[in-house]
């Protein structure tokens, strides 16, 4: 029997609407040259950092796109090297390090340091995303470590941990082999998948086996079947023998005679190629062979482009996408031996990237959601000195994405999120009956009365956000605006007239209720009454927009 | 393809609401070919299939062991190995035993609760976590993608036509619940996902009715659409389960500090508060024992003991309360991981990713045996070994379909895209259905047209179908009055005619 037929026929014959269809697009990577105007530059910004905030959209609108992509690219060693993570609160535990003082340099004295330290590392991380300066840096660390899979509790110790996330923003925008072979001698990877205890006696294949399935040549959606072979995994486990950690040091070390000095033979995948065994701290520099015949194989960009465009674009790369967008992107990829930023920066100047089609279609992963929404929204952070407060408002959102099934440093397993891999449904596995809720959730807090703690407040400041648009006071101007910069879809008129009416206008007809009310807050801000009044419904407003499913679109 | 169409979509879009109360369909002119006609379609039963899924690649030789190739397996890990003398016992199975940890598995057995089946997998196995959980999930073979799950392909076979249609008279709930905030591969239809996911059945947030722009012909319209169906489907849902949630009120003590009872709980909570939901998933993670499995000193307690007894209480809590709530007859559920793991353990006292495992189902209508022979274990076992599969994995599930969930033989292929051999997990009586087979051309009241001269009673209810099958070119005349009543239902196999001069009177 034909064991295909039941999925298509059944899918074609039952539903009103072929829900798989796509509607894509037959545009490469030539430069986009069409118009650069709000609309275009929200989308290079949505996609590239946690949300577009109303300045940084006027920053990048008095540049050309060309100089705004480039603009974001360009990330100085500084801001690859912040201040890091510190011990945030007085607590009992941890006593070798003081409060406000960072952890990282110091081994902890007391046995259950490493739990509140990860979770100073992960809330540390919340806060640089929140803070985030006018570039890619965060949303690329971020899709590296979807890439490069660590689950720091299973990792244990926080110092590995971070220096993984050090090590992540570091390569972010470098050379991807690079990447790949700071990846492998990582403290964290090596203890994750095990290859810390990768010897001779016994090899371990787990980090040998992900090395080529997961992070470089590629295997799942796009390759069902790999085409290195199980003996390749064996092999290339004999080559990784001997990478191991020193604990005191808290640094990769080869360990000269836990290393298999013999040959190894790898399959025609890999052109029967035969990594000669080393002997000595020589046996280090197979590492280098063993990457140098990974990297031989156009397996690798293409699979690096695809993980991209999957992060940046949209989930379905069809034989046109393949053909227009990944090919090309692979190939430039390969011809800068494998540096990141030419191929994101062809990407993001490309007219694909701005094709209407690939506009306003990822939805949002909940750190995208909710991170975007604090800088959006104007949410007001605790002053910088008071690191005690931001660190509990940076463990909120970690904790609300957490139970939206995004675990900043945890993710599931190591192949990472499901929604940048699991077909069909990918980036739509974020939305669901349970998460659905809580997004609205959120952003209803977000909206009305806030989250408190330690006598702070998170909230939107629905006032700031307002006044910086460009005519609050004219209600139809006003909601045409705030759906510009939080929805990627405008809504009809009609629409937009029965948000006006409805909230702004309390249901009466006429604009000047909304103009006249503006105008009274304007003229006295500390006026409570008056205040009182244009907040009430600016809550409303905005609750309202962001409880709409167009919200969860990017 | 699907094999038949039930009774009943058509009339959907003439006669809706359709479906409740007693319904009575005629008035079709003499010659009124039904492709598609009015349903009466509930399923056979009501019983209820619970997944649980061991997250990582659980080690099966250290969990169900061979004690009749017992110094084989120590020798292959004896750093991990369990000692002989501390292994649980198995009523009537000398063979076979359970890790220490899982006493209360043992007692499940031995009270006649639990079914072991040995060496479950498939041909050329994969071993990667990604891809293996896949084939799982879909119901592959080794070298196919599917893009469909197999519970999800059976819930489309079923539930016709879902989600149009539904919430109805007979289906007003959903069919599939992922306990958690994930919804799986497995759950995969067709065309949608059939799962609903619930963190806590009585907490649910209100969306809004907010305004709702047509969909643009984008890929950003697609996705609008999509989350606005969640909405709808969230919406829909809500008041039925918080309702079911709600009417129970007391259970059996379930462990504390335990996800997976925590998630069985809810499980049993909304079968006893009398969801007709059909397939529920709950997941038990941290399976992936690549290193320190268990203590070094002593081999029965560790990690990989914690996580058994982690599943073995919370499936005999499960259990327990689903007796104490009058529900054991209706559940039965299964395990799976997406692999097991080496035969010979790695220096780092763990395992690594292996082949076939045991599969354990349980509930009050298994068989409680241990199905098959203890795997073959090499004298001197190298890093390449790994346990050979007895049973395909889809042998497993269509068994489960065919007599628990009672899909019909003839149709069990078009779901598991395949044919399995059954295996006798389930006790025999749970799917005896009388059907009525109409295989002739003319006249419904002429009983030489019925499959063994078997005419259908003119009232029928019960555990009883009745199929539209009459000869190619031929077609099958309702010349009477016919009641399909409760429990019963009415099947026309695709491109058979039926026509109805006389009254179809269909009943739920």
């Amino acid at each position: 029997m034909d064991r295909r037929a039941f999925l298509t026929n059944s899918s074609a014959k039952k539903k009103p609407a072929p829900v798989h269809s796509s509607f894509r697009t037959l545009s490469g990577i030539a430069p986009y040259t069409g118009s650069w105007t709000t609309n275009e530059v929200i989308h290079l910004l949505k996609r590239t950092m946690f949300g577009a905030k109303k300045a940084d959209v006027d920053f990048f609108s008095a540049m050309t796109m060309s100089a705004s992509v480039d603009y974001l690219l360009n990330v100085s060693p500084a801001q690859t090297s912040p201040p890091p993570p510190i011990k945030s609160f007085d607590s009992a535990v941890d006593t070798a390090v003081a409060t406000g003082q960072t952890w990282v340099n110091t081994a902890p004295v007391d046995s259950n340091a490493n739990k509140p330290r990860r979770e100073s590392l992960k809330n540390w991380w919340v806060g640089l995303m929140v803070n985030q300066e006018r570039n890619i840096l965060e949303k690329l660390t971020l899709l590296w470590h979807n890439h490069f899979v660590v689950e720091m509790t299973d990792v244990g110790n926080a110092i590995y941990c971070y220096q993984y996330n050090d090590m992540l923003r570091k390569n972010a925008l470098g050379n991807f082999k690079d990447f790949v072979k700071a990846v492998t001698i990582n403290t964290a990877m090596l203890k994750y998948l095990n290859n810390y205890l990768n010897i001779n006696s016994a090899p371990d294949e787990n980090y040998a086996r992900e090395l080529q399935e997961l992070f470089t040549i590629g295997k799942g959606a796009d390759n069902a079947n790999a085409p290195y072979s199980e003996e390749d995994v064996k092999q290339a486990a004999k080559v990784l023998t001997g990478w191991a950690i020193n604990s005191s040091a808290m640094a990769y070390q080869f360990n000269v005679n836990k290393h298999d000095t013999g040959n190894k033979q790898f399959s025609a995948f890999y052109n029967n190629t035969l990594i000669t065994g080393r002997t000595g701290t020589d046996g280090m520099l197979e590492l280098d062979d063993l990457l140098t015949m990974i990297f031989s194989k156009d397996d690798v960009s293409l699979t690096i482009c695809r993980k991209l465009y999957r992060w940046f674009v949209y989930y379905d790369i069809d034989a046109t996408t393949e053909q227009n967008v990944i090919a090309p992107l692979a190939q430039i990829f390969r011809n800068s031996n494998y540096e990141i930023k030419p191929v994101l920066s062809a990407l993001f100047k490309s007219e694909h990237f701005f094709d209407a089609a690939n506009q306003g279609c990822v939805i949002k992963n909940p750190l995208d959601m909710l991170v975007g929404h604090c800088r959006e929204s104007n949410v007001v952070f605790p002053d910088v000195a008071d690191y005690t407060s931001n660190y509990y408002m940076w463990a909120f959102i970690n904790s609300t994405v957490t139970k939206m099934q995004m675990e900043l440093g945890d993710p599931p397993n190591v192949a990472g999120w499901p929604a940048y891999y699991q077909q069909p449904q990918f980036h739509e596995l974020w939305i669901n009956s349970d998460s659905l809720p809580k997004r609205n959730e959120f952003s209803d807090l977000m909206t009305s009365t806030g989250y408190s703690k330690n006598g702070k407040k998170l909230l939107m400041d629905v006032l700031a956000f307002t006044s910086a648009m460009p005519s609050p006071q004219n209600p139809n101007a006003l909601v045409s605006d705030a759906i510009t910069y939080l929805l990627r879809m405008p809504l009809t008129q009609q629409s937009r007239d029965k948000i006006k009416t409805d909230i702004l206008l309390g249901g009466q007809a006429n604009d000047n209720y909304w103009t006249t009310a503006w105008n009274m807050y304007v003229a006295v801000p500390t006026d409570t009454a008056n205040t009182n009044i244009v907040t009430t419904k600016l809550k409303s407003l905005y609750q309202y927009i962001m409880r709409l499913p167009e919200y969860q679109l990017s | 393809m699907k094999r038949r169409d039930f009774i009943g979509k058509a009339v959907a879009t003439t006669v809706v609401p359709a479906l409740i109360g007693g319904f009575s369909f005629k008035g079709f002119a003499a010659d009124t070919l039904l492709h598609r006609v009015l349903a009466s379609a509930p399923p056979m039963n009501d019983n209820v299939l619970v997944i649980v899924r061991l997250t990582g690649g659980n080690d099966g030789l250290n969990t169900v062991i061979p004690l009749d190739h017992y110094s084989n397996y120590y020798n292959a890990r004896t750093n991990i190995a369990i000692p002989q003398n501390r292994v649980l016992t198995l009523n009537g199975f000398a063979n076979t035993g359970l890790n220490p940890a899982m006493s209360g598995m043992q007692t499940m057995f031995n009270e006649g609760n639990l079914g072991i089946i040995q060496s479950v997998g498939y041909a050329s196995p994969n071993f990667s976590h990604f891809r293996a959980t896949d084939i799982w999930m879909s119901g592959s073979d080794s070298s196919e993608v599917l893009t469909s799950g197999w519970a999800g392909r059976y819930l489309d076979y079923d539930y016709v036509n879902f989600p149009v249609g539904y919430p109805n008279a007979w289906m007003p709930d959903p069919l599939a619940i992922q306990i958690g905030s994930v919804t799986s591969l497995a759950l995969q239809g067709a065309s949608m996902n059939m799962g609903m996911s619930i963190s806590d059945p009585t907490d649910f947030y209100n969306f809004l009715n907010g305004v709702e722009d047509p969909v643009p012909a984008t890929n950003a319209g697609k996705e609008l659409s999509y989350i606005r169906s969640v909405v709808k489907q969230t919406q829909q849902y809500a008041d039925v389960i918080k309702t079911a949630a709600e009417r129970v009120t007391v259970q059996a003590a379930y462990p504390d500090n335990n996800s997976l009872a925590a998630q069985l709980k809810i499980v049993a909570r909304l079968v006893k508060g009398g969801l007709k939901t059909r397939v529920y998933m709950v997941e038990a993670k941290g399976f992936d024992t690549h290193s320190l499995q268990t203590d070094a000193a002593d081999t029965t307690v560790g990690r990989h003991a914690d996580l058994l007894k982690g599943v073995s209480d919370a499936l005999k809590a499960f259990q327990d309360d689903c007796t104490l709530l009058g529900i054991e007859e209706k559940v039965v559920g299964m395990t799976f991981s997406e692999f097991g793991r080496r035969i010979k353990s790695n220096s780092s006292g763990g395992t690594d990713h292996g082949a076939a495992a045991p599969v354990f189902v349980f509930g009050k209508n298994v068989n409680a045996m241990v199905l098959g022979n203890s795997p073959n274990l090499p004298t001197t076992a190298t890093v390449n070994d790994n346990i050979d599969m007895q049973y395909d994995f889809r042998s497993v599930y269509a068994s489960l379909l065919q007599n628990w969930l009672c899909v019909r033989d003839t149709d069990l292929a078009s779901v598991m895209l395949g044919n399995y051999a059954l295996l006798p997990i389930i006790e025999s009586l749970s799917c005896n259905i009388t059907r009525y087979t109409f295989i002739g051309n003319g006249n419904w009241s002429d009983a030489t047209n019925w499959r063994n001269n078997l005419k259908p009673p003119v009232v029928l209810t019960g555990n009883a179908e009745i199929v539209i099958d009459p000869i190619d070119g031929g077609q099958c005349v309702l010349n009477i009055t016919q009641t399909v009543g409760q429990g019963a239902r009415l099947t026309v196999e695709t491109n058979k005619k039926f026509i109805t001069p006389g009254t179809l009177d269909i009943q739920h």
